[in-house]
């Protein structure tokens, strides 16, 4: 699970007001007043967020302890804990909407940990790096190495993303497990959602960050 | 361990503690009368009781801004003032004082010196009204459930009906888990620190060797040495000898004493206290004894291992706390083995499985189960924050 320093690290583009795009993004996605459990919440910016935007009821999960004790000091309500063992200890339902931000691919068993967030919560958003941007493809195809962005600013050797995903893989798996997307967007190098009516593999070229909202399928 | 010398002095100090029993100084104390008997687990009534209590700033208007602080085990309501006995600073000053995360000038702050207790409390030193003689093993076994009825007396004597926050570490952990169990609408936010919903097997091994060299201890005479003159005072030294190495950790002896030698260069070859760490574990224990009841140490400790939220829910712990609208932070230290992280992780679980709102933190610290009471600026920074954001939306503060 993501720690907030690996946020700290990759360089993700913000809006005129600090806030990183993603976060406004994911946040527009979560009806006002909802309780939210926000996994691998790091120094509490969208937990921040969604209770000054949308009013609403947050609880965040945080594996790193200075990220838990900033966000406590914060006034928020965070747990220190991790995705792959925790969330098995909430009950069904507990939540309107479980938020997974950049986190999923560094997670041990994202299918076990995406299952989980739609039991606990009857909506799920889930933001992630999309593996299959054209310049993650190409540093692969032609400079031969591993590649490193601003988004993913890793080396292999010492990366906490041990599960990248496409958006065509994610998509993949929503359909295996019988996740309902209900709305998807794909965000591009300056944050800037991608064209809605673009085909799946236009977003998977050129979203360098993908943003799902699902829900159960029944 | 006690010579003859001090011997003298620390029977004038026996007397003492009876006295302080009956007639605390420097507190106040609420008296109920037969009308308001204290209805006790063990399915007696105590009655007539009283509670001593301190206070630091002041109640405002609407009765909003009330903390309770909860005292731990050997800690008493001189939370934030210097102790009259050993004319030390209160025990809580580095959490409790003007500019402090918990400021009289912002709140109220009432702290009770529990039932059972020795410093102004009902307890097995105070007088009992139907000999005129001290309790002594007369006096019923109580539990944190009875600590915390007391006090919730207590709080309606001083007409208030909602505490904005109870506080408190260890046994003091325990009483605030207990508060948001048993009156969950009276409790806006809860503190427990270095605590757990229940008393392990390993903590009642430990209490009962505690509660043995007590017993152990000729001068016990069966509980009524306050009546034959007597003070088991060796016993209740070695209790607290043996008590103190649990709220350490091995890294901080090592770190503070090493095998340094006390005051000499080379062994004795004795059993004299060579060793620093001997020679600071005697002064715990001697000192110890100056300003504690070692009958009330028996009762307070057995409190402690009878006290098991889950058993009293059913079983199952998260039904202590179903539909709780009380918010909780949870504290541990790293290096507390007394009660360690994962019984604050189970409490977070129980609170997380009733839907509670819950922070929990843990602080890295080589202090031990101590480290609530010590310099510990994260823990400082955390309560703190806790209480801010708490005080935005109880309306104490004006929301950013």
């Amino acid at each position: 699970m993501a720690t907030m320093t690996d946020f700290n690290a990759a360089k993700i583009a913000r809006t005129a007001g600090g806030t990183r795009v993603d976060l406004v993004l994911v946040s527009q996605m979560v009806a006002r007043g909802a309780k939210v459990l926000d996994v691998g919440c790091g120094d509490g910016e969208l937990l921040h967020l969604l209770g000054e935007s949308r009013d609403v009821d947050g609880r965040g999960i945080e594996l790193s302890r200075e990220g838990v004790n900033e966000c406590v000091a914060k006034g928020l309500a965070v747990i220190q804990g991790d995705a792959d063992t925790d969330l098995g200890d909430y009950p069904d339902d507990a939540f309107d909407y479980v938020i997974l931000s950049q986190t999923l691919q560094a997670t041990r068993h994202p299918r076990v940990v995406l299952e989980h967030m739609l039991r606990i919560g009857r909506h799920a958003v889930v933001s992630f790096p999309n593996f299959g941007h054209w310049t993650v493809r190409l540093q692969l195809l032609f400079a031969g190495h591993m590649p490193q962005t601003d988004i993913l600013p890793y080396s292999w050797y010492d990366t906490p993303n041990i599960h990248h995903c496409t958006i065509k893989d994610f998509v993949q798996l929503c359909n295996q497990i019988g996740v309902k997307i209900e709305k998807a967007v794909a965000l591009n190098a300056w944050g800037s959602p991608l064209r809605l009516n673009a085909p799946w593999w236009f977003w998977n070229l050129f979203g360098e960050q993908g943003v799902f909202l699902l829900s159960r399928k029944d | 361990m006690v010579d003859n010398q001090t011997a003298a002095d620390l029977q004038t100090a026996s007397d003492l503690i009876v006295r302080d029993a009956d007639h605390p100084r420097d507190s106040l104390i609420a008296t109920f009368g037969a009308d308001k008997p204290l209805k006790l687990d063990a399915g007696v009534s105590l009655s007539p009781f009283q509670i001593a209590y301190t206070t630091y700033g002041t109640l405002n208007a609407d009765k909003s801004n009330a903390i309770m602080v909860c005292h731990a085990l050997t800690g008493d309501q001189y939370v934030a003032q210097v102790h009259p006995v050993t004319k030390k600073n209160g025990w809580w000053e580095t959490l409790i004082g003007p500019g402090k995360p918990i400021d009289p000038a912002r709140y109220f702050v009432i702290c009770p010196n529990v039932i059972g207790g020795c410093m102004g409390s009902s307890g097995p030193a105070s007088t009992n009204p139907k000999t005129g003689t001290p309790w002594g093993l007369e006096f019923p076994v109580v539990t944190i459930r009875d600590m915390v009825r007391a006090q919730a007396m207590l709080l309606d004597h001083l007409g208030i009906d909602t505490l904005f926050a109870v506080v408190g570490g260890s046994m003091g952990g325990m009483q605030v888990l207990q508060w948001a169990a048993s009156y969950p609408e009276r409790v806006f936010a809860a503190v427990p620190i270095a605590c757990a919903t229940r008393h392990s097997a390993q903590n009642i091994a430990f209490h009962e060797v505690g509660r043995q060299a007590i017993m152990a201890d000729p001068e016990w005479r069966g509980g009524r040495y306050h009546l034959e003159g007597s003070n088991p005072r060796r016993g209740l030294a070695v209790a607290r000898m043996g008590a103190h190495i649990t709220y350490l950790s091995d890294a901080a002896l090592h770190r503070k004493f090493g095998r340094k030698f006390q005051d000499r260069e080379n062994p004795t070859f004795s059993f004299d206290a060579d060793f620093e760490v001997e020679s600071y574990l005697r002064h715990q224990g001697i000192t110890f004894v100056e300003r504690f009841d070692a009958n009330s140490y028996l009762y307070l400790t057995r409190a402690m291992d009878y006290f098991d939220l889950a058993a009293d829910a059913g079983g199952t712990l998260a039904n202590a706390f179903k539909g709780t609208p009380t918010r909780f932070c949870v504290v541990s230290f790293t290096s507390d083995w007394l009660f360690p992280t994962s019984e604050s992780r189970a409490t977070v679980h129980a609170l997380n499985a009733a839907s509670a709102r819950v922070s929990f933190a843990e602080i890295v610290t080589d202090k031990g189960h101590d480290a609530f009471l010590l310099d510990e600026p994260e823990l400082f920074g955390i309560v703190r924050g806790f209480l801010e954001g708490a005080s935005r939306a109880r309306g104490l503060t004006a929301k950013k």
